[in-house]
């Protein structure tokens, strides 16, 4: 039993030895480094985004994110979401906001096309070298939204019934932070992640 | 509609054995007007289901093993966490051998609704959705829809109330329901594709105030039929999980759409 306890051990160790050659790599080469296991960036995602460019979402790697999910034809909550997102950036000084980027996901890709959300771009005055906005593939909604704790359901006039979260990620894409506080007066503990994050 | 049934018979056997999943049969599963056991404001009148194929058991720890070996990030030493908790498939020897606690034909529980999904696109099937499940669920051996016979309903519900500490039953045991599909009740609880649709809120006096709701938009569920406690406890479980979660007794089985 003894030995047999051992060896995972040695194992073990010998992985932690290796991990820390690894994350000193991971600092020299940056976006090339492998993914982290515990990074969304795993969750493979193209997105389209307001300038009908499709990326997968693993490219917005090397810079935290701020990510929630709407969708633009939305009345009540959607603009609180932009709403929310503008207030935490004001919270932060210039050099902070060109470190963060803020990326809303939409989950009704079928109407959400390049050119209605760019309508939503321009409506709400975003910058769009710190805002993205973009629709995944039908297909993908479900699972991005699983793996944001975002739940959902479209119901029958086409509109959705759904939970809303604002979630940071770090530069790796980890979770780093979590608020279902919307907005113009933004969850204090969250921007204080937020700040942290961009040190 | 009979037609595309027999094609159903006729396809499915074949695109599963050119999938590598020999062994695995489907139900079709006839469409038809359902009024699910939830109400759905936005939907009063209920709701019409499409024409289906189902697998006619839950997944078995052979057949979700023989996935993890031909596609091995979903391994359980392999898999992110992303996808699936550490207690993933942790009822299994080692990530490819079942060992003596889990029994091939049992059925796999211990998976996140990432890894069933996997599965069954691997096999060019899908979840069911809650609507589907609940429709074939609603069945007995000889009606499409016994929900209303009080002896159906406490022969379910004793399956809910026996503990859920001693080994699981193997697939199959159970007569087949009116569509030749087994298990739906009794055995393990299911995930379904739209598990994160199921929006409930948990304070039920909240429901429809659009002030205090957890949930934007019209539309909240609420439970249309309060004595199908069966269905109840299931739309419970799988609105309080999230998909990286896996349960000692929570499995799937895949669905195909009809062409």
């Amino acid at each position: 039993m003894k030995l047999a306890t051992r060896k995972p051990l040695l194992a073990f160790a010998m992985l932690l030895l290796t991990g820390s050659v690894l994350s000193l790599g991971a600092l020299a080469a940056g976006k090339s480094a492998p993914l982290p296991a515990d990074s969304l960036y795993q969750l493979s995602l193209p997105l389209t985004n307001q300038d009908g460019r499709t990326a997968d979402w693993g490219g917005r790697r090397g810079k935290p994110q701020l990510v929630a999910m709407f969708y633009t034809s939305c009345q009540y909550i959607c603009p609180l979401i932009v709403d929310s997102g503008k207030a935490i950036e004001h919270q932060l000084d210039a050099t902070q906001q060109r470190k963060l980027g803020i990326l809303l996901i939409s989950m009704d890709p079928k109407n959400d096309d390049p050119a209605t959300l760019k309508a939503v771009v321009d409506k709400r005055k975003l910058d769009t070298t710190r805002w993205t906005l973009a629709s995944p593939r039908e297909k993908d909604v479900r699972p991005v939204a699983g793996v944001l704790g975002i739940r959902y359901r479209q119901l029958a006039d086409g509109s959705f019934n759904h939970s809303s979260a604002l979630i940071l990620l770090d530069a790796d894409g980890r979770i780093l932070a979590r608020t279902e506080k919307m907005g113009s007066e933004p969850d204090p503990e969250f921007v204080a992640e937020v700040k942290k994050a961009l040190r | 509609m009979r037609r595309s049934l027999l094609a159903l018979l006729i396809a499915l056997p074949l695109a599963g054995l050119a999938a590598g999943a020999a062994g695995i049969k489907y139900a079709p599963i006839a469409g038809g007007p359902f009024r699910s056991a939830l109400k759905y404001e936005d939907v009063p009148k209920g709701v019409r289901v499409k024409p289906f194929a189902l697998m006619q058991m839950p997944v078995s720890n052979a057949q979700f093993l023989a996935f993890v070996k031909r596609e091995p990030q979903w391994q359980r030493d392999r898999v992110s966490p992303v996808f699936a908790e550490q207690r993933y498939l942790s009822q299994w020897a080692s990530p490819t051998a079942l060992g003596d606690a889990a029994r091939p034909d049992q059925p796999v529980t211990w998976v996140s609704w990432f890894a069933a999904s996997a599965y069954c696109e691997s096999i060019d099937a899908r979840l069911p959705t809650w609507l589907e499940w609940e429709y074939v669920a609603a069945a007995d051996e000889s009606r499409r829809d016994a929900r209303s016979d009080p002896a159906w309903r406490e022969r379910i519900l004793a399956w809910y109330s026996r503990p859920s500490s001693s080994a699981l039953p193997r697939v199959g045991l159970q007569a087949p329901n009116v569509y030749g599909v087994q298990d739906m009740h009794g055995l393990v609880w299911e995930w379904t594709q739209d598990y994160s649709a199921l929006l409930v809120d948990s304070d039920n006096r909240k429901q429809g105030d659009a002030d205090t709701a957890k949930f934007c938009g019209a539309g909240a569920l609420s439970m249309d039929d309060r004595e199908n406690y069966a269905v109840l406890m299931r739309v419970a479980m799988l609105s309080s999980l999230g998909g990286a979660d896996a349960t000692a007794n929570l499995g799937f089985r895949c669905a195909r759409s009809a062409n």
